[in-house]
């Protein structure tokens, strides 16, 4: 039999294209909605127009949201791809996060140690971004393998919950083993992401006139390289499952274990293998998370896993497309619950409340989509 | 069978990284201390009246060989571990240089440290274990308001004189506990002093304040508030947050509102990383903040956003008391480490136990004392020869005049953290 030869461009394009689109239109529909709600309750506020604030702040809030919609996608598709074959949820994979943040951040204060890290812009400082990011790889997907070869393969005939209450245990003894690690080496719960490479560097895009000043409206070097690197990711994971030898086999998998195997596939090493990309992405993504926000504590995987989860579940949880377009959904909504709640609220209600948006919108979602956006068959989930 | 080499090849992979990570524990290990008996026999003494009482744990005592305890209560690990080890530290040196007198009334004093961990769970819990120990007899502790005011319940209900090297929130002496006092001044004075300061000295005209929602930041963030509202200050926004990493979302409100002055209520983990990402995010804001932002691990954390700002505080660096000197030598000695905030006062607040501890002995005939009767001698503190000031304390707990500091951060480097200027210093009496 021969090997269907996928046609490459439109492998690598045609994600982009999705989520090109979802991004726009999601920007298009939420800032209409935002904008639309300014103009309504513009009356109660004497103090400022309303609708121009809303409208000066609209860019920052746009980009600041899609900054964090690829943040989380890229921690849900380590979530999707393991649900994807294995129909379980992997609770430990904020964890694994974790562990690649932190082996990142540690890879470049020993860098900076030994008084390598250049100050200024270079190849040398995207070199060393990269090499931070595969150490967090190896680290994570490492752990990875090993936590499915330990916690996960012998519960795999156990009913359902047995897993994932496994997969619960380890990741607390995931976040305790760091922290007891940080906390007998350095003495504190943290880690401070150097600062080089002028990465922090904003470049101004336009300005904007309020009053007697000016807003400018600046994307950080740090906000392209995530997406760049998200894009990047997504269309890498998007080939390797949907145009290669090793997809179909992880394909094969998915679809029915049994029969894979009959058919000569090697089970248990392409679950190891599924891991292995699962547990990789998530240390990239935690590299790239402690790189934006400037630092890694061992119980920072939880909220993001937890949210990234959600994004999963919201974009059709085994869907690759899908989990980008949860993370966009969620990045945006509280992007713009967080910038807006305090002015439109007089401040009656904070940016504390932004969950309330994200986590309202994945109950609408899933009584009316109950597969999620881009879910396929119904599946039952754990 | 492979399955259980495999699990052993595991555990001992864990268990050399645990070895191999390990450098030099800590003599922490005192903090299991309290030993099963000890916590049976508390509930037979606790509630004893003190006439009835007196003289049976006293025999007690002197059977025993005479220890006595002093417990402190700081987070020794976590974030906000670097001000809690002060504490103890400062404490220990304290306990090490000024028990002599109570060596030679035969009694053997021990510290017990305890790990607060900065949450209020655990500071109750370990106030319980505390205070089932009978033989502790004065606690030195806790940095954060918000883990003091649960827990001072538990010393009131023992009748455990506590002596406070940090707390600021008014509520930790407001209820009138005569076990509870602190050596430092209060919120609803700090809060104030910042926002006079920034008024007068910065020429701030606006301000957009931002709390971490715990007892301490929120409440100094309060007291900022009212006295800006008062003074004519424009408050453009108060905001709480818990969050840690990103600030994003409420950063972009500050950037439309534009205020002259940015004021975080809370802890310099999180204020470090606050201001750094709004510098980042352009905002040209001025920032400002209470005696939680004391520690370089702030100039770490934020960088050049920081390099320049001022705090308030009520606890100035050890080098800004002239009484000092000898302390901030011994310190360095004994820890291998320069003093951070709070450690001058963790050595004043041991001292004050210890005195009372004397004081309630010799009142007692030589006598193992009541934990009331050391509480009544702690409150009874005057003139006590502190090395950050002279302490007296009024019928609450309060100092009768606390001295209040606005200090400017000198430098993006942390090691140069303990070179910061004291720019305005005023002595306040308790309100």
């Amino acid at each position: 039999m021969r090997l269907h030869r996928p046609n490459l461009l439109l492998e690598v394009l045609r994600p982009l294209g999705q989520l090109l689109v979802f991004i726009l239109g999601a920007s298009a529909v939420i800032s209409v909605i935002t904008v639309l709600t300014a103009f309504l309750i513009r009356g109660t506020r004497t103090d400022m127009d309303l609708l121009q604030i809303t409208l000066i702040l609209l860019p920052q809030v746009l980009i600041d949201g899609i900054v964090l919609g690829f943040m989380y996608a890229t921690i849900a598709l380590g979530y999707t791809m393991v649900y994807g074959v294995l129909e379980f949820i992997n609770f430990a994979h904020g964890e694994f996060f974790m562990f690649g943040a932190f082996a990142g951040v540690e890879f470049l204060v020993w860098m900076q140690g030994q008084g390598w890290l250049p100050e200024g812009q270079g190849w040398l400082a995207y070199l060393l971004l990269a090499g931070a990011v595969g150490v967090g790889m190896l680290i994570s997907g490492s752990i990875s393998v090993s936590t499915e070869r330990i916690a996960y393969r012998p519960l795999r005939g156990a009913p359902r919950l047995v897993p994932l209450i496994s997969a619960i245990g380890v990741s607390f003894l995931l976040q305790d083993v760091m922290r007891f690690y940080q906390s007998t080496a350095n003495g504190a719960f943290y880690r401070t992401f150097p600062t080089f490479g002028g990465f922090s560097e904003r470049i101004t895009l336009f300005a904007l006139p309020l009053d007697d000043r000016e807003i400018t409206i600046a994307i950080q070097m740090t906000s392209i390289l995530i997406i760049v690197v998200g894009s990047v990711m997504l269309v890498g994971l998007n080939y390797l499952v949907n145009a290669t030898r090793l997809g179909r086999a992880i394909r094969s998998v998915a679809q029915d274990r049994n029969t894979a195997y009959l058919m000569g596939v090697d089970v248990n090493r392409i679950i190891a293998v599924t891991f292995l990309i699962g547990g990789a992405l998530g240390g990239a993504a935690g590299v790239l998370w402690s790189f934006r926000f400037t630092r890694a504590d061992p119980y920072m995987g939880f909220f993001p896993g937890l949210k990234a989860f959600t994004a999963a579940v919201l974009g059709g949880i085994g869907s690759i497309v899908g989990a980008m377009l949860g993370g966009m959904v969620l990045g945006l909504l509280e992007s713009f619950a967080a910038a807006y709640l305090t002015i439109f609220t007089r401040g009656a209600f904070g940016a504390e409340y932004k969950d309330i948006f994200a986590f309202a919108i994945l109950i609408l979602i899933l009584i009316f989509r109950p597969s999620g956006l881009l879910g396929g068959k119904t599946t039952q989930k754990a | 069978m492979r399955r259980h080499t495999l699990a052993l090849v595991i555990l001992l992979m864990l268990a050399t990284l645990v070895a191999a990570c390990a450098p030099a524990p800590e003599p922490t290990a005192s903090e299991a201390a309290p030993t099963e008996a000890a916590a049976e026999e508390a509930p037979a003494e606790a509630p004893a009246e003190e006439a009835a009482a007196e003289e049976a744990p006293a025999e007690e005592a002197a059977a025993a060989g005479t220890v006595i305890k002093i417990a402190t209560q700081s987070p020794l690990s976590g974030p906000q571990s670097v001000l809690g080890t002060a504490i103890k530290n400062g404490a220990q040196l304290s306990l090490e240089q000024n028990s002599a007198k109570l060596q030679e009334m035969g009694f053997t004093v021990e510290l017990a440290p305890y790990d607060d961990q900065a949450t209020p769970d655990t500071g109750v819990a370990n106030a319980t274990q505390i205070a089932a120990d009978p033989t502790v007899l004065c606690m030195v502790g806790h940095l954060n308001s918000g883990v003091m005011i649960p827990s001072m319940e538990v010393y009131h209900n023992a009748q455990l004189a506590a002596v406070s090297p940090a707390n600021t929130n008014p509520t930790v002496t407001e209820r009138g506990y005569v076990e509870v006092n602190r050596i430092v001044g209060r919120d609803d004075v700090q809060g104030v002093v910042g926002e006079n300061f920034a008024r007068e000295e910065m020429g701030v005209q606006s301000v957009y304040i931002v709390h971490d929602k715990t007892s301490y930041g929120q409440g100094v963030a309060e007291f900022f508030r009212q006295s800006a509202e008062a003074n004519g200050m424009a408050v453009l926004g108060f905001e709480g947050t818990e969050e840690q990493a990103n600030f994003d979302s409420i950063l972009t409100p500050i950037l439309a509102a534009n205020p002259d002055l940015i004021y975080f209520g809370g802890i310099y983990s999180q204020g470090g990383i606050l201001f750094k990402q709004a510098r980042d995010k352009g905002i040209t804001a001025q920032f400002m903040g209470p005696d939680g932002l004391d520690a370089s691990e702030l100039a770490s954390l934020g960088g050049e956003a920081v390099a320049g700002m001022y705090y308030s505080s009520v606890a100035g660096p050890a080098n800004v008391y002239p009484a000092t000197q000898q302390f901030i030598t011994d310190y360095e000695a004994r820890f291998g480490e320069q003093t951070q905030p709070f450690a001058a006062q963790g050595y004043d607040a041991m001292g004050i136990c210890l005195q009372g501890i004397e004081k309630a002995i010799e009142a007692n005939d030589g006598q193992l004392p009541e934990r009331a009767q050391v509480a009544e001698a702690v409150r009874a503190t005057a003139g006590y020869p502190g090395i950050t000031g002279e302490v007296t304390f009024n019928d609450k707990g309060d100092k009768t005049v606390a001295t209040y500091f606005v200090l400017q951060v000198a430098s993006a480097d942390p090691a140069l953290w303990n070179t910061n200027q004291v720019v305005k210093l005023l002595d306040i009496p308790a309100p």
